[in-house]
């Protein structure tokens, strides 16, 4: 497929394309990739906010304390390797969830209450 | 009892000093995570600085600030230990000196925080939840590169060859910590312990019979000093009495 | 379904501006450009610790060594969130770097000038971190989801660092004879370097934008920078300073303020490595990544032998 990407723009510096190539050290250096959650003070759920590398779960949750709460005091943080988290697919997605919007009786919406009763 | 103004600068002086040191890394660390923890410790050691010079400064009075504790003192008035101007080093040496110096601040704070300086106290608490990271932090890089690789484990080595000089001055207690109700000799086992406990699990021994350097609570400082605050305290000096 | 209808169906979700996410099907320039384009932002983010780390040391108070510190770490912290989307498109962090290293990937051409003053420090917080902050905004809407959101954190993150700069120099140019030319001076350096950073001219463009369409880019380089010229012109009448074009004007045809033109032969220049700092900068992350292949090696080593451990323990 050809594109044409004349434009520059902020970041968009022009050069050649760089798909990453692989780099001249070997597994030695391999920090895997964790991915953070993070459940703020006033927070009722684990957030997925990004990622990072460390060599090990305790270096992975204090980098992640390092990075990611240095504005806020008293959070849960969770680390999980990204290599363990198992996604649904995006294709999928139609028959996980497309069944429930036959299902609006599960809206609230769907109800018409008198206005003395509609806060609910 | 109240604490002494000197002890209050020089527990200011060791946390400015190695927070300056600490600093160098400061985009040159070995992998970013690690560039923002170390920055983070150095911030951690400056706030504490910037806590204990201005307490310092209501003390002395007249006037006083913060900054001219810290850009105006010349090397003969600071306080601080020798073991925090040494130079960083690569990074095993940092993250052990970092670790021998926060196990026995752990523990003085600890005192410090039930002191009868009501002030004091309260700097000490609140520094403490960062001291204990500090050295957790610290010990459990002491211990991956202790027991990591080969190459890891000489650096280590080394670094402890280099600095076990430097840390009898801790516990060596000077005017201004008795005149403070505070005695940092006792300290030293709760630090043995600990240093001992880390080096077990990194597979590193404890020299012996080291004869220890002394003199920068007395304002002796190594030759590394005045460079540090040549560099530090350059444009307060060049551009005297101005507002930053 | 075919190539068409996967192309079609993708572009129907950037036009209902849906994003898109790591795992749906894109093309594959699609992929490459913004792997380029968020690395590069990513490297720009590291590489701009160099410039300001410089000064940590010799910050003349201590509330400014506090500040600038901590503006440097947030920094790092920037770099890491972008990484960490730049890898939702399937290459690792480490080859990026290596991209870096090699010079194949570039990093935003502001960071090869020099820090001379203390002042650059504000300059640099009121001029190029606005001019980021105007490129980072339009960036929270961009159509990769992973990207958007690093924006959306790094936004909210930023605004101190405009603020800082803008008040650092303002303290100056209430201070000092000295310090008021030493704020004038920063100003005269990094004014241009600043409009520099929008890009190259619109004009300079050929083909098609394929980046507006798929909503990688929202807004053109000129648009930005005349917005970016606009603001600063008021702003530096509050420093009491000049901005070093003399044919800054308003025109009130075009309700913009006309100015100068760029050299954009010295653009070019640095874009190509001949800039005053490039070398220097290079060398520096290199240098870095190189004297820290011990550590990152013991780290996992420890770490192996820690599960290795475990492993047996458990049998």
């Amino acid at each position: 497929m050809n594109t044409y990407i004349r434009r520059f723009f902020y970041g968009d510096i022009p050069g050649q394309e760089t798909g990453g190539s692989p780099s001249p050290q070997g597994p030695k250096n391999d920090w895997p990739l964790w991915e953070v959650f993070i459940r703020s003070k006033q927070g009722l759920d684990h957030k997925h906010v990004g990622s990072l590398h460390a060599a090990d779960a305790q270096m992975a949750i204090e980098n992640a304390r390092d990075v990611y709460t240095r504005r806020q005091e008293g959070v849960s943080i969770w680390v999980v390797k990204s290599q363990d988290i198992h996604a649904s697919r995006p294709e999928e997605a139609g028959e996980f969830y497309d069944p429930a919007a036959d299902k609006i009786y599960r809206h609230p919406t769907f109800y018409d209450l008198p206005d003395e009763v509609n806060h609910m | 009892m109240k604490a002494t103004l000197d002890y209050i600068l020089h527990l200011a002086d060791n946390a400015l000093i190695l927070g300056q040191r600490n600093a160098e890394w400061c985009g040159h660390g070995p992998v970013l995570e690690q560039d923002i923890a170390i920055s983070n410790i150095s911030l951690d050691l400056i706030g504490q600085a910037r806590s204990f010079y201005q307490y310092a400064a209501e003390i002395q009075g007249n006037g006083t600030t913060e900054d001219d504790l810290a850009y105006l003192r010349d090397e003969r008035q600071f306080k601080n230990i020798l073991l925090v101007e040494q130079p960083k080093g690569d990074w095993g040496f940092t993250v052990l000196r970092q670790f021998l110096f926060s196990a026995h601040q752990q523990w003085l704070f600890q005192q410090l925080s039930t002191h009868d300086d009501e002030r004091l106290a309260a700097i000490a608490e609140k520094s403490l939840k960062e001291v204990n990271y500090h050295l957790r932090w610290s010990s459990e890089w002491v211990i991956r590169l202790g027991d990591g690789t080969e190459e890891s484990r000489q650096r280590i080595l080394n670094a402890i060859e280099t600095m076990w000089t430097f840390t009898g001055e801790m516990f060596m207690g000077e005017a201004f910590e008795t005149a403070s109700g505070v005695n940092v000799q006792v300290g030293l086992p709760a630090w043995e312990e600990k240093v001992r406990n880390c080096f077990a699990e990194a597979n590193l021994e404890m020299p012996a019979n080291v004869f220890m350097r002394s003199g920068g609570k007395k304002g002796m400082h190594s030759e590394h000093l005045g460079f540090i605050l040549a560099e530090m305290q350059y444009l307060q000096r060049s551009y005297p009495g101005c507002e930053w | 379904m075919s190539i068409h209808d996967l192309e079609k169906h993708f572009q129907d979700r950037i036009d209902a501006e849906i994003k898109i996410e790591p795992l749906d099907w894109m093309p594959d320039a699609y992929r490459k450009t913004n792997i380029r384009q968020i690395s590069q932002h990513a490297h720009s983010e590291i590489v701009g610790m160099l410039p300001e780390g410089n000064w940590i040391s010799r910050a003349p108070s201590l509330k400014r060594k506090a500040i600038l510190l901590a503006k440097v770490q947030d920094e790092a912290g920037h770099g890491l969130y972008l990484y960490s989307a730049c890898e939702t498109l399937g290459i690792t962090r480490e080859e990026t770097i290596n991209d870096l290293h090699t010079g194949r990937a570039k990093y935003s051409s502001i960071f090869n000038y020099p820090t001379l003053s203390w002042a650059d420090m504000g300059a640099i917080g009121w001029l190029v971190d606005g001019a980021a902050i105007m490129n980072q905004v339009m960036l929270t809407r961009t159509s990769y989801g992973p990207y958007a959101r690093a924006m959306v954190r790094i936004c909210k993150e930023e605004s101190f660092h405009q603020r800082q700069g803008f008040e650092s120099l303002l303290v100056l140019s209430k201070g000092s004879d000295a310090q008021r030319a030493m704020c004038q001076d920063a100003i005269n350096r990094w004014w241009w370097p600043a409009l520099m950073m929008f890009g190259p001219r619109d004009s300079e463009s050929t083909n098609s934008d394929q980046s507006m369409k798929w909503k990688i880019k929202r807004k053109t380089n000129d648009e930005l920078r005349q917005q970016f010229v606009d603001m600063c012109v008021e702003q530096v009448k509050l420093l009491g300073m000049t901005l070093p074009d003399p044919d800054l004007k308003w025109n009130a045809e075009r309700n913009h303020y006309d100015f100068g033109t760029i050299d954009w032969n010295e653009f070019w220049q640095v874009v190509k490595g001949n800039g005053p700092c490039n070398r220097e900068r290079l060398e520096a992350r290199k240098k870095a990544w190189e004297e820290g292949t011990w550590v990152r090696e013991a780290a996992a080593a420890h770490a192996a032998k820690k599960q290795k451990r475990a492993a047996s323990n458990a049998a």
